[in-house]
């Protein structure tokens, strides 16, 4: 993991003060609400229904187990007691207090830690793949580029008051697990027919209220241009991006204005007059990248007496199948905790969770935590022969739903219980849905389902990319539910098709179980949920869903 | 009036001229569409001359003229409007503008160290700001990732 040294350190001190200082002159009244506005959001601070809500950087969903204990203590000091992980690998609170947040940012510099950048229109928390070093289908680690444009994006003189929020993501893999292509920037690491190791450029993704993929623009960029290419891409979105309209102000709609191709054209023209001047050096990536070496892993082989344990205790192996994954390194195994444990907000940790997985991670995962954008948390390097042991105390702890990937761990944001711009309830949805599933066989049976739900269009839920989206909308004060089917947010990534008309809150669970139904009589064998609506479309949905008629 | 000028307080001494009043015999500045259109009379009044860019005004266009004036004035209308952050490194970097880079209008003590490692030598806020107070906001952050106007490598290069 990425190790401060003295600059990193003082920065974030530096920015605790600043915002000390700012807050202060908010509650004095040299601030007006409209000039606190931009500079609170820069550090993750809204003001929500009930309280501010704070939202803390992960940056790529990476973790230490002493930054863990830090996020419990600020929840047990200053919240209720809980946090909130998100679709965007970071964590939220929800319940602080205004006048408390400089000293909880200044808690948390002490490890290294805090909220600049996770809001506002301005470069955003770089995002990456969960599994990221440790998967098997890895071309690259992402990580040291995630850090190298952390550290450019940081407080960036000229992109910190873009027209809009600006997300990157990174991805290594041959599979897509960080959503690269709805992300303004997406940056896929490949090879060319030389061999070479470098970046296909996708832009313009993104969900809210007009959901759009991204389109590669270049589809392969050295590693050395990285930072010139970025720079590119920020100065025509800058200077060109519509300002006139907030929802017309993302870099989607001015790719899409302007269309690909007279887009790419201004990007490579600025990048022209700029890229000899800002090469990335090559021994910065090799510094960096020591930061993300393996741990030391002890040699060892894969543990046969393992498959016995799963043999003897049919809990053990359900969550063996459904919530680890293999390691790339012989012996090891990923380990999911789920957060999605039916009837709790999905997403959300205790404060004697958090101290408690910190502990888990010391001892099994070198002290390590990783944050997934579908809201769960990963002990990415466990020895096999250390599972059994594991499963039990993550067990004892309320983590272990064997459910990761199926039909209950399900994304989902705030929603009317405490987010202003709601239209309605997710929790409850959410939990309703888990709530259908007394017996796990028949989830199961369902296989990898993604269920993503946002409680309206601002899309939090990333509802447009589920499988399964599921969209609170405001009829006359009530709480109605739109479906989509379809969406994904992966190498095939598509965006949800409309099901019908809306459903009621009564309805919505009903609706879903009536989808699940539909999926088990029109399913091929060994065909998953997406594969069938593809192959079958809306129609056999509809007719089970809203009837003949 | 006074303004921040390399860090420090000091008098104003440009007049930003409207584009309906008459020349006066003292540095001016001028708008974008005031210098299209009386360019030649501009250049023989014998004062020294600035330019007004609002930060939707085309620099590529204007990039012949720069080097007729002591001074650029990039125009805040809307603090959360950072067009300007760009303009001013263009200028900078692209252009080689190497005189008075000011900035004017409705932008935040909180944005000026920002601004001035874009480029921005000069401060001129609206209203009252208290210009002493502000000063130490050029420098609330002693580290810098970037390379951009005030540092031309990046930390990585600088790091011991
Ligand atoms: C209660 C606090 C929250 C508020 C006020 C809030 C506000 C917003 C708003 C206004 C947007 C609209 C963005 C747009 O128009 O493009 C948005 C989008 C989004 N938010 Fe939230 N949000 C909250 C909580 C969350 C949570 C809990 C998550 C993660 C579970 C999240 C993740 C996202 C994501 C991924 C998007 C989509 C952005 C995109 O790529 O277009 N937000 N949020
Ligand atoms: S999707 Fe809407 S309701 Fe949900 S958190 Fe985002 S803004 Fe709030």
């Amino acid at each position: 993991m990425y190790q401060y040294d003295n600059y990193d350190q003082t920065l974030v001190n530096e920015r605790a003060a600043q915002f000390r200082n700012q807050t202060e002159r908010f509650l004095k009244g040299e601030l007006s609400e409209a000039q606190f506005l931009p500079l609170r959001l820069m550090n993750g601070l809204y003001v929500q229904k009930h309280a501010p809500m704070l939202r803390i950087a992960i940056p790529y969903g990476l973790l230490a187990s002493r930054q863990l204990r830090m996020l419990a203590h600020i929840a047990r000091t200053y919240d209720k007691g809980y946090g909130h992980f998100t679709t965007r690998q970071n964590i939220q609170f929800n319940w602080p207090k205004l006048e408390d947040v400089p000293n909880v940012l200044a808690e948390l510099a002490t490890v290294q830690m805090h909220a600049i950048q996770t809001s506002g229109n301005c470069i955003r928390n770089v995002t990456s793949d969960h599994l990221a070093g440790v998967s098997q289908d890895e071309l690259e680690d992402p990580r040291p580029y995630c850090e190298i444009i952390r550290q450019w994006s940081t407080l960036h003189p000229e992109f910190s008051f873009l027209p809009r929020k600006f997300k990157i993501a990174i991805n290594g893999a041959a599979k897509d697990r960080a959503a690269t292509q709805l992300h303004d920037i997406g940056l896929q690491l490949v090879k060319n027919e030389r061999d070479e190791v470098g970046f296909e450029v996708l832009v313009g993704g993104g969900l809210g209220r007009t959901p759009i993929i991204g389109v590669t623009i270049r589809p392969f960029l050295e590693k050395k241009h990285l930072l010139s290419y970025l720079e590119a891409i920020l100065r025509v979105y800058n200077r060109y991006g519509r300002r006139d309209n907030k929802f017309k102000a993302r870099i989607k709609i001015l790719v899409k204005e302007l269309g690909k191709e007279k887009f790419t054209e201004m990007v490579e023209a600025e990048w022209a007059a700029i890229k000899d001047n800002l090469l990335l050096d090559l021994e910065e990536i090799e510094r960096i990248r020591k930061f993300f070496q393996p741990p030391p892993y002890e040699t060892l082989t894969d543990d046969p007496p393992l498959l016995e344990k799963t043999a003897h205790d049919s809990r053990f192996a359900a969550w063996f199948r459904h919530n680890t994954v293999p390691h790339k390194v012989p012996g090891y195994r990923v380990v999911f905790l789920s957060l999605k444990t039916p009837g709790k907000p999905p997403g959300d940790l205790t404060e004697s969770q958090m101290d408690s997985v910190a502990d888990l991670a010391d001892r099994y995962s070198f002290g390590e935590i990783r944050v997934t954008h579908t809201q769960n948390l990963v002990l990415a390097d466990v020895k096999q022969a250390d599972l059994l042991e594991l499963w039990q105390e993550i067990q004892a702890l309320g983590l272990a739903t064997p459910n990761i990937g199926t039909a209950t761990d399900i994304i989902c944001c705030p929603g009317l219980d405490f987010c202003s711009l709601a239209n309605a309830t997710s929790i409850p949805i959410a939990n309703g849905i888990q709530h259908i599933f007394d017996n796990l066989d028949y989830l199961y049976d369902l296989g990898d389902i993604r269920i993503n739900i946002s409680g309206c269009m601002n899309g939090c839920g990333h509802h447009t990319v589920g499988h399964i989206g599921i969209l609170g909308v405001d009829k006359k004060g009530e709480e109605w539910y739109q479906i989509t089917l379809g969406g994904s947010s992966g190498k095939d990534a598509s965006l949800g098709e409309r099901l019908g008309p809306s459903v009621s809150k009564e309805q919505i669970c009903l609706a879903v179980e009536a989808i699940f139904q539909t999926y088990r009589d029109q399913r091929l064998e060994d065909e998953a949920f997406l594969e069938t609506v593809r192959r079958i479309g809306m129609r056999p949905f509809q007719e089970r869903v809203y009837g003949d008629n | 009036m006074e303004i921040i000028k390399d860090g420090h307080v000091v008098t104003n001494d440009w007049r930003h001229l409207s584009d309906d009043e008459v020349l006066p015999e003292q540095a001016i500045t001028v708008s974008v569409q005031r210098w299209k259109s009386e360019k030649d009379r501009l250049l023989t009044g014998g004062v020294p001359l600035g330019l007004r860019l609002n930060s939707d005004d085309s620099l590529e266009e204007l990039a012949a003229d720069l080097g007729f004036f002591s001074i650029i004035v990039l125009e805040f209308r809307k603090f959360t409007d950072g067009r300007s952050f760009s303009l001013a490194r263009l200028l900078r970097e692209r252009y080689g503008f190497d005189r008075e880079l000011r900035a004017r209008g409705d932008f935040l003590r909180d944005q000026i160290f920002f601004l001035s490692r874009v480029g921005i030598n000069a401060f001129e806020p609206n209203g009252s700001a208290n210009l002493q107070e502000m000063l130490p906001a050029l420098q609330e952050f002693s580290v810098k990732y970037q390379a951009a106007v005030d540092v031309k490598e990046p930390l990585y290069r600088r790091r011991k």
